[in-house]
């Protein structure tokens, strides 16, 4: 257990525990009582050491030299001689830059793909009327039903027919526009409310100026969290880009991480510096990014 | 007022149109064409009729793989229940650096399960952190295989998906909690009730409709987990490939030589027919809170 020796910064002047005061904002953090708070910082601490120590103890491994023994009785955090050797093995075993470049590619064309297609088409499902509307909102809502797995191996039967078998684009295509995207996006031009959109209609504006001056402006947050959601999603995915690429010059990290640990290295040195070249950059955009990310999934923006 | 042509929803929707025939509405259907072929990972292939769903009845690692899926399911159903709740139950109050932690927990769940799946090789195998400070606390004397047991990499891969999982459902909780009823929290503590019974009497009960999309959500998942296997057992599917799940099947017949996109196919209508009830629940559910 992670213990609390001093009172964690910002806690108020020390409040009579015993005093039974009339709560009248019982669950107020103004009238929270020091030992209730105090054990709560304890089991966040805790918690913290759950989920963030396993990359920590990762991060740590992948700074430690050769002379170091990684195995010792008593583990180790803080290396004793940091360095960054092993990060350049990586680069010497597999060609990460160019991984690292190829998921970037694809992560790419998912987030101009999904921002431009969810937008217009969410567009047009939420603010104008035609017919066939209903019978499009009907078969896309039928696809969510199936999950990605279904239709994976007829997804590169189709790629393949393509002649997009093993390359990036292949790899791509499949969710540059996500249906499910295409529903957030539709949620969020409905969400405005039509008399905004009248008196644009009223003054003769075309639905393209429409959606320029009128939707765009108030769905900033909803596209935000699908760029963001197809972002990680490319590069964090695996199973398709493995079942696609055949070629190891055109890896993503994924990939090309699970090939190093496979193939070429038990040096678990190595294989974390390896790991950590594909989690810093998502963990880089996710701080940035994470304030419009948490407001999006409490609007409901959460994939199933 | 006619500032709209006929065509221009069809201009906008164009892309997405494309998309939802080509990429969505064509391989459900192919899926099922596929099913009674014997297609190649490399071209070719024909009719056979109903052999691939003949063959699905005598395969012992499909068996292998159902029965790790129920497994998973049932033990990751009350962990992957509670244990984020607990969470979101911490951070709901507005502590400072609230906002930090609420961060930090959601790290796992953007990571690659990849990653995550290699720090886990690294924790678990025999010389590493877990097995280490078992020893040293006194708790093992020697190593367990966590990699190389059968039921030992299953729970390994169970571990991994909960862990992975505790912040992604804790953000759903968040939302929820924050309408349960803060008078009938306060009249609860009034009378006297511990954080414990509140959190039972009060809580769990405020939060039931999320606790359904939960379980639906954490059944679906087990259903479909395939990086975790695949990365721990390095693409063996661990020892005498028992430790599969039913994607990991459908993965290791869509490459090579001795791929057949055909069984594969069999394989993800099962898939299919195994997840569907739970994915329109799911959707009823969605359909509910929206």
């Amino acid at each position: 257990m992670t213990q609390l020796t001093t009172p964690p910064a910002g806690a108020p002047a020390k409040t009579p525990a015993s005093a039974p005061k009339r709560r009248r904002r019982g669950s107020g953090f103004g009238t929270m009582r020091r030992r209730e708070k105090l054990l709560r910082y304890a089991l966040l601490l805790l918690a913290l050491v759950v989920t963030v120590g396993p990359f920590v103890w990762q991060l740590s491994t992948s700074l430690k030299g050769a002379g170091e023994s990684i195995y010792t009785s008593t583990p180790q955090f803080i290396p004793s001689d940091p360095t960054f050797d092993n990060y350049l093995r990586v680069a010497e075993t597999i060609p990460v830059l160019s991984y690292a470049k190829n998921s970037l590619i694809v992560a790419a064309i998912a987030v101009i793909g999904n921002a431009v297609g969810a937008t217009l088409a969410g567009f047009a499902l939420a603010k104008l009327r035609f017919r066939g509307r209903t019978l499009f909102l009907a078969l896309v809502l039928g696809t969510l039903v199936l999950p990605g797995e279904v239709t994976i191996i007829s997804q590169y039967v189709t790629v393949r027919s393509l002649g997009l078998a093993d390359t990036l684009v292949g790899v791509a295509l499949p969710t540059t526009v996500a249906m499910l995207n295409v529903l957030l996006m539709r949620a969020a031009f409905m969400a405005i409310p039509d008399e905004m959109d009248e008196a644009a209609v009223i003054d003769g504006a075309s639905a393209w100026q429409r959606l320029i001056h009128v939707g765009l402006p108030n769905v900033r947050g909803m596209l935000s969290v699908i760029t963001i959601f197809a972002f990680i999603g490319a590069w964090d995915d695996f199973l398709w880009p493995l079942i696609v690429l055949t070629d190891p010059q055109n890896y993503t990290l994924t990939v090309g991480l699970q090939y190093l640990s496979g193939a070429f290295t038990s040096n678990p040195r190595v294989i974390a510096a390896g790991t950590m070249i594909a989690f810093i950059p998502i963990v880089i955009v996710f701080a940035t990014l994470q304030r419009f990310f948490f407001r999006g999934v409490e609007e409901g923006a959460i994939k199933g | 007022m006619k500032t709209q042509r006929w065509f221009t929803p069809w201009l906008l929707l164009g892309p997405a149109l494309v998309w939802l025939l080509v990429f969505n509405l064509w391989p459900a259907i192919n899926t099922v064409v596929l099913a009674f072929t014997n297609a190649k990972p490399l071209g070719g292939g024909s009719f056979t009729g109903v052999a691939n769903f003949e063959r699905m009845l005598n395969d012992d690692q499909l068996i292998y793989a159902l029965v790790n899926s129920i497994v998973y399911m049932l033990v990751c159903l009350p962990l992957l229940l509670f244990l984020p709740l607990l969470l979101a139950v911490l951070l709901e109050k507005k502590l400072p650096g609230i906002t930090f932690f609420r961060t930090a927990f959601y790290t796992p769940v953007i990571a690659s399960a990849v990653v995550v799946a290699l720090i886990w090789t690294w924790l678990l195998e025999d010389r590493g952190l877990v097995n280490g400070l078992a020893q040293q606390l006194g708790f093992l004397t020697e190593p367990l295989p966590f990699l190389s047991g059968r039921w030992l990499l299953l729970f390994s891969a169970i571990s991994l998906t909960v862990w992975k999982g505790l912040g992604y459902y804790m953000i759903i909780y968040l939302s929820a909690l924050g309408n349960v009823s803060r008078q009938l929290h306060e009249a609860a503590a009034v009378d006297g009730a511990s954080p414990i019974r509140r959190f039972w009497s009060v809580t769990v009960p405020g939060v039931r409709t999320t606790m359904l999309l939960v379980s639906v959500l954490v059944t679906v998942s087990a259903l479909r987990v395939f990086t975790e296997l695949f990365v721990l057992t390095n693409g063996t599917g661990g020892p005498g490939g028992r430790t599969m799940s039913l994607v990991m099947l459908i993965q290791m017949y869509s490459r090579g030589f001795t791929g057949h996109l055909g069984y594969a196919s069999a394989l993800s209508l099962l898939l299919f027919v195994i997840t569907v009830g739970p994915m329109l629940l799911l959707l009823r559910l969605n359909r509910k809170a929206a």
